[in-house]
């Protein structure tokens, strides 16, 4: 199938939100007012040098970056293929990617004068980076997180609350991210005047999908200007995991109009891609419409929501943002996903060979890189998004190993 | 064109009362009880029949209406047995106005053009979707206008009087004012603050207004009468059939009863207000 390709991956959304067919406003009425204000907030602080001085100082000062680019050495004599970098997103403040977005839109809230921040976490790094960023610009923080996810992250709910974050559970539905973030909507539909409503992924109604993947882009920016002075050329492959994408997005961004360079985004296949129990919505879903947007989804024939699954709480969410959906159809970036298991053996083979413990989601991008790396040549130079690290995995890890850590 | 919507409103403003309008969800607790009750409705005092379209994930509605959804899920609804529910209704009833309430993503799933061929076929009137605001408008609510159905559209205390035109732009049938800000059922609206913004929306609207969330007595619903052309019960009538269930959670003797008995007393209620004046 042949795909008329535009001339630039990198100019969307329209003025309406959508990237093709994708994404879209599509909230109730009490919200739109708020979510067009928010708009014009965004519009008018990313023109003003004065936010970007302020981000620039944040990211620097108090994140930690830029993160570093660092060679894999073990894992790419391991493999004998491609030469491997991993962009150590797992090294800033917080312990991933996450910060990044939230730093920006905290800014944002504290511009808009709203004194009371929402947000929606699974596996819990970005309410723990939301939680972080409230304490430090002294604003009040409700999380709500899904009680399955409540229990399999015990460390960052404990970190929320060290940080004077309310963690509100949700027990309706599934229990797990997507429930979570209905129950953010339904505060915010509630709360109209004083709360702004941090979306931690590149998905929601516009113009998150557009915002948090602007702040994002960090990652990929740095990366730029990183391979150059290790390499003095640009990297030949991308990847990174996928979830709603919010780090896949910030690496790939940038790079996506060098057209050479080839990108692979990794979804959770949980049990398998032929069980019911995986969260690979391009691999198993279709366009639908959910959370503000549309996107690829996982549901049933009669347009329900399917529970995701994934041993990763972070990708356990059953759509993927909107931008991923349009590049996907594109074809310009290439979709795969890993089991439970295969992100389980990149776990600990990347925390025996390179004294680095990622996060279950990140895993699930080193386990493709396990397949592909070795069929590169070795002057094939491939960045892995290390998007966060893998304390909070610890228990989990233990309990699916039987404590073969 | 007039719809079935149209001309329910028209006779009521004749009488001089505001209707009663009642929701509950499709399939709940069953496709055989809910078209009981259902049947029910119009003897008991229902001018206008909202029927909730079940989703896995109503993002604007409260508890009550969620377990509602489940319950219907779970006793295996679907978007056919809904239009199946509704030209059931429409065998024995074809005065009393329908109105499909949901989330889009079912429709979209089972097709916009399909969905309004059959829902018009089955003798539905009017939509209301929550998650498609006038920004959405080409997605169903233009289709939908041209498949002449009415497509109601939500305005909330954040719609202010710039944002209200667009708001109404395209809305037929009514307009269906969202009294609190918050999420269905949630909370209990102060009559003197809704009648101001209902007088409100009047200025900009020939269109009759009615009013919903967090209307659960009779003695709330005259109060909000006396300034709406509509009132909205939903909340309060699922949990009605959540109260009548046995154990199991099936349908018991007494479900069609108690919704019919509330509904009763909402009626009343309505036919006590005094309409504040003659328009």
């Amino acid at each position: 199938m042949t795909v008329l390709q535009p001339n630039s991956f990198r100019t969307g959304p329209d003025e309406r939100g959508h990237f093709g067919i994708y994404g879209g406003r599509f909230v109730a009425e009490t919200l739109m007012p708020l979510i067009l204000e928010l708009e014009k907030a965004y519009n008018a602080a990313k023109t003003d040098p004065a936010f970007k001085t302020q981000m620039d100082g944040y990211l620097k000062n108090y994140v930690g970056r830029p993160s570093p680019l660092y060679f894999a050495e073990r894992l790419t004599e391991y493999f004998g293929g491609a030469k491997i970098y991993f962009k150590r997103e797992d090294l800033n403040h917080t312990g991933a990617h996450k910060v990044n977005n939230v730093l920006g839109q905290i800014l944002l809230a504290k511009r808009m004068g709203k004194p009371r921040v929402i947000a929606e976490t699974g596996a819990g790094m970005h309410g723990v980076a939301t939680a972080t960023l409230c304490a430090k610009f002294g604003l009040d923080c409700i999380v709500y997180m899904g009680e399955v996810d409540v229990e399999r992250q015990q460390p960052n709910v404990l970190r929320m609350k060290a940080l004077g974050a309310q963690v509100r559970p949700v027990v309706s539905g599934s229990k797990t991210l997507k429930d979570a973030m209905n129950e953010a909507l339904r505060d915010w539909v509630t709360n109209v005047t004083d709360t702004f409503y941090c979306i931690g992924t590149v998905a929601g109604p516009h113009p998150y999908p557009a915002m948090v993947r602007d702040f994002q882009c960090v990652i990929g920016n740095e990366t730029r200007v990183q391979m150059q002075e290790a390499e003095g050329r640009l990297p030949d492959s991308l990847i990174a995991c996928i979830g709603g994408g919010s780090n896949a997005m910030g690496l790939f961004h940038p790079f996506l109009d060098d057209k050479e360079i080839e990108i692979y985004g990794v979804e959770a296949a949980g049990h398998g891609l032929g069980t019911s129990l995986h969260a690979a919505s391009i691999a198993g879903g279709r366009p639908g419409v959910l959370h503000g947007n549309r996107a690829y989804l996982l549901m049933d024939d009669d347009g329900q929501i399917t529970e995701a699954h994934s041993i990763s709480a972070g990708l356990d969410y059953p759509g993927i943002g909107p931008e991923h959906a349009w590049l996907n159809d594109m074809g310009r970036v290439k979709f795969l996903s890993a089991t439970d298991d295969e992100a389980l053996a990149a776990f600990r083979l990347c925390s025996r060979l390179e004294g680095i413990i990622p996060a279950l989601e990140p895993a699930h991008a080193l386990a493709r890189v396990a397949e592909i790396a070795p069929e590169k040549p070795t002057d094939h130079l491939m960045v892995v998004n290390l998007s966060g690290r893998g304390d909070k995995d610890l228990d989990s890890v233990a309990r699916h190993l039987g404590g073969r850590l | 064109m007039t719809t079935r919507i149209d001309r329910r409103f028209a006779a009521l403003k004749a009488e001089g009362r505001a209707a009663l309008v009642t929701f509950l969800m499709a399939g709940d607790p069953d496709a055989e009880a809910c078209l009981a009750i259902v049947k029910a409705l119009p003897a008991a005092g229902a001018d206008v029949i909202e029927l909730g379209m079940p989703f896995t994930d109503p993002m604007a509605d409260g508890p009550a209406i969620q377990v509602a959804g489940q319950r219907a899920l779970k006793a295996g609804q679907t978007m056919v047995k809904t239009l199946g529910l509704v030209r059931a209704f429409r065998q024995s009833d074809d005065a009393t106005p329908i109105v499909l309430m949901g989330y889009y993503n079912p429709i979209y799933i089972y097709g916009v053009e399909k969905f309004l061929v059959d829902a018009k076929a089955a003798g539905v009137d009017g939509l209301i979707v929550v998650d498609l605001p006038p920004e959405e408008d080409e997605e169903l609510c233009l289709p939908a206008l041209k498949a002449g159905l009415n497509f109601i559209r939500l305005a909330t205390p954040t719609t202010d009087d710039k944002r209200l035109p667009a708001v109404l732009n395209n809305t037929s049938g009514f307009v269906y004012y969202v009294s609190i800000t918050g999420i269905t059922g949630a909370a209990t609206p102060d009559p003197s603050k809704v009648n101001a913004a209902v007088a409100r929306i009047k200025r900009h609207t020939k269109l009759p207004v009615a009013v919903g969330f967090g209307v659960r007595t009779g003695e709330q619903a005259r109060a909000i009468a006396e300034g709406a052309d509509g009132v909205v019960v939903g909340s309060a009538l699922v949990d009605a059939v959540r109260q009548s269930l046995d154990a199991d959670g099936k349908a018991t003797a007494r479900t069609v009863a108690a919704v019919t008995d509330l509904v009763a007393q909402l009626s009343a209620g309505i036919h006590g207000a005094k309409k504040a004046a003659a328009e």
